[in-house]
């Protein structure tokens, strides 16, 4: 395998959790809602995937379980931001903390236990001898092949269906979109737990692809990454997929310069990822500084019925 | 203009949230320190009540400082392991508190138990200089700080030559390589990990002379992404034993994913991936706690900077994994008696450094401190440390 191909396969590996977290957060943002508590959440899914398969033993229910809990989180926070119309910073901020706080207690029993078995992989034998192709997608996971064809699914959904269009018309004036009969609080209650359960499976992807077992903090910030993916992608699932992968390259570029006996030093190559975040907005915000950024035009704003703006 | 007031606003809310935050988490912290301090207080209020009718059961307060959680799996579940063996040995009840930050907030935690305790230990590097502070307050209080260097009258120092074991999971990888391609996931490029880094390489070296270990500097202790992408670039290099100066088992678990052999550090890892685990240094800090509180419960304690190893039991060897060979259990097991006994030590001349300097004449010896200040790598060590 060439340089490039494995640089492919490790951004893959890094990137799958950011993706999948970045994808749920563009859910909840086109919907209108600020998702700042990723973190919190790929935490919970974490130790709820964790929890559930080190005492069932069986992977689809902890995935299930994880699911079911990430989906009342986000309940809670849609419930707060949509029918409370409370500050979507401060609910997002106070999930992060809640999130972060009741996986360390919730995970205080099983850390350390090493879980029944990694993530299960997707054995392709017929595609293993094409070049590069074969050594990417033969021997991938089965969540990692879940996060690609939800990118798909997701880019035909919000451009190319009607949901999609309500869903949009939900995240940028809530009050033509009522107006037109579509029912605002309901989207937005489903597209924010839709998010808080892709969220959620990222948080049990780290755990069964990265280390098999809890530990408080596993996530180390991976939520707050995707948090800025969200706004990095302009809210555009497929765009999502490049930024994801592409700062998983990022991550594991840095040792490769290492280990190719490059007198930079490691402080420096950690930076990179952060850098050329840095450089690349940069670049985009000049070279679209006439265009509309993507933000969802009514993002952060509750919706109150015949309250004008 | 509404639109104006509404940024604003919100500007002013999330200033207003993070004030909640940050003020909530001085509070937390001071009232989980509190809260630890409260049963000591009571201990202490009991024991003294006892102490009137029987003058020998005095028994002091200990209180322990941790940088991270005791269910991290790794360095602070070690030390708590230690904090429980030393109640069960003496029959105290220690108090402790985690997850304390190495900054100001470690000075204020450690002054707070210092009030109320008689013997403080600090169990990590960073809070070297915090607990000096305190130390110069509370010259009644005992200080005993793990991994650093300085001391006073009432503060001294222990930490173990867990190189002794590293230089023994040296001798197991250099056995089972195929390729004689080694790689090292080291956290920081810091003397405590470049020593175990060196004593690695010239164990695989000891049995295999052609050894080259390839080293990637993480620049965590703890966070599995990025430990994994750290082991997969040197797996995609060719390394086919892997060792990890880390918290986190996440190197073991990609090692296993490509057949590969792997370690760890700071306890044993050997259940995330048995069939392929090779071993790994452990800590056992239990003994050494009984024996410091002891010596100041029988007026012996000293200032001492103590240092643990192999023999006294401080450092251990993690057992093997399921599919490392008799012949090299042997071998190891071998060189283990030998350090144990004192015939081995690990840095004995001649040792060049990867630049061909030489660095420990024929027949020398380094000296305790000059392994505890290491800057430089061993002959066949490929990589750097950075300035």
């Amino acid at each position: 395998m060439d340089f490039t191909t494995q640089l492919l396969i490790a951004a893959i590996s890094a990137g799958t959790p950011l993706l999948l977290a970045t994808l749920g957060g563009i859910l909840n943002e086109r919907a209108g809602i600020i998702q700042l508590g990723a973190e919190g959440l790929m935490l919970m899914g974490a130790v709820t995937t964790c929890i559930v398969y080190i005492r069932t033993g069986n992977l689809a229910v902890a995935l299930l379980a994880t699911v079911a809990v990430t989906a009342v989180l986000g309940l809670l926070h849609s419930f707060l931001c949509v029918t409370l119309r409370a500050n979507q910073t401060m609910s997002g901020l106070a999930m992060t903390l809640f999130g972060s706080g009741l996986s360390a207690y919730l995970g205080k029993p099983i850390s350390g236990i090493p879980l029944p078995g990694p993530s299960p992989k997707l054995h392709l034998g017929w595609l293993e001898p094409v070049p590069v192709i074969g050594n990417i997608f033969a021997n991938m996971d089965y969540l990692t092949w879940f996060s690609l064809v939800l990118v798909l699914v997701l880019h035909l959904l919000i451009h190319r269906t009607s949901w999609g269009l309500h869903l949009r018309a939900v995240g940028d004036s809530p009050a033509t979109a009522d107006v037109m009969g579509i029912r605002v609080q309901l989207i937005r209650y489903s597209y924010v737990i839709a998010g808080a359960m892709l969220i959620g499976l990222a948080g049990a992807d780290m755990v069964l692809a990265y280390a098999p077992t809890w530990n408080e903090g596993l996530t180390a910030g991976r939520g707050w990454i995707a948090v800025g993916l969200v706004i990095f992608a302009r809210w555009n699932p497929l765009r999502a997929l490049f930024c994801a992968y592409f700062f998983g390259a990022l991550d594991s570029l840095g040792f490769r310069i290492q280990l190719l006996g490059s007198v930079v030093p490691s402080y420096f190559l950690k930076m990179i990822p952060y850098l050329v975040t840095i450089l690349v907005l940069m670049y985009l915000g000049y070279r679209n500084r006439n265009k509309p950024s993507g933000t969802p035009e009514a993002l952060g704003v509750p919706y109150i019925r015949e309250q004008r703006f | 203009m509404k639109k104006r007031g509404q940024s604003f606003s919100l500007g002013l809310l999330l200033m207003l949230v993070l004030a909640v935050v940050l003020a909530g988490c001085g509070n937390n912290n001071a009232a989980s320190t509190n809260a630890t301090e409260a049963p000591a207080t009571n201990a202490g209020t009991t024991g003294e009540a006892a102490a009137t009718t029987e003058p020998a059961a005095e028994k002091p307060k200990v209180a322990f400082v941790y940088i991270g959680p005791p269910g991290d799996g790794g360095y602070t579940y070690q030390h708590d392991q230690g904090r429980l063996f030393m109640e069960k040995e003496l029959g105290i009840k220690a108090d402790f508190v985690e997850n304390v930050p190495e900054s100001a907030d470690a000075e204020r935690i450690i002054t707070e138990l210092a009030q109320s305790h008689d013997i403080v230990f600090t169990t990590s590097f960073g809070y070297m200089d915090f607990t000096l502070n305190v130390a110069g307050k509370f010259p009644n209080v005992k200080f005993l700080h793990a991994s650093g260097y300085k001391t006073a009258d009432n503060m001294g120092t222990y930490f173990g030559k867990n190189y002794q074991a590293s230089y023994l999971s040296g001798i197991a990888a250099g056995k089972m390589t195929k390729n004689n391609q080694l790689g090292y996931v080291g956290a920081f490029p810091i003397s405590e990990v470049i020593y175990n880094l060196n004593a690695f390489t010239l164990g695989a070296q000891s049995v295999n002379p052609d050894v080259k270990v390839d080293v990637v500097w993480t620049n965590t202790w703890y966070d599995p992404t990025t430990e994994r992408q750290a082991a997969i670039s040197l797996l995609d290099k060719g390394a086919d034993v892997l060792m990890a100066y880390q918290d986190s088992p996440a190197t073991l678990q990609a090692a296993a994913e490509r057949g590969a052999f792997a370690g760890g550090n700071d306890s044993d890892m050997g259940k995330y991936a048995p069939d392929n685990y090779l071993t790994n240094p452990v800590w056992n800090w239990g003994p050494y706690y009984v024996k410091a509180v002891k010596s100041v419960m029988d007026g012996t304690w000293t200032n001492e900077q103590y240092s643990g190893d192999m023999a006294d039991g401080m450092v251990e060897l993690a057992p093997f994994g399921s599919k490392v060979p008799e012949d090299v259990k042997t071998l190891v097991e071998e060189a283990k008696a030998k350090i144990i006994s004192g015939e081995l030590d690990v840095f004995t001349g001649p040792i060049t450094d990867n630049k061909d300097a030489v660095k420990v004449q024929e027949g020398q010896k380094l000296t305790l401190e000059e392994v505890l200040g290491m800057n430089w790598l061993v002959k066949g060590v490929v990589g750097t440390i950075p300035n």
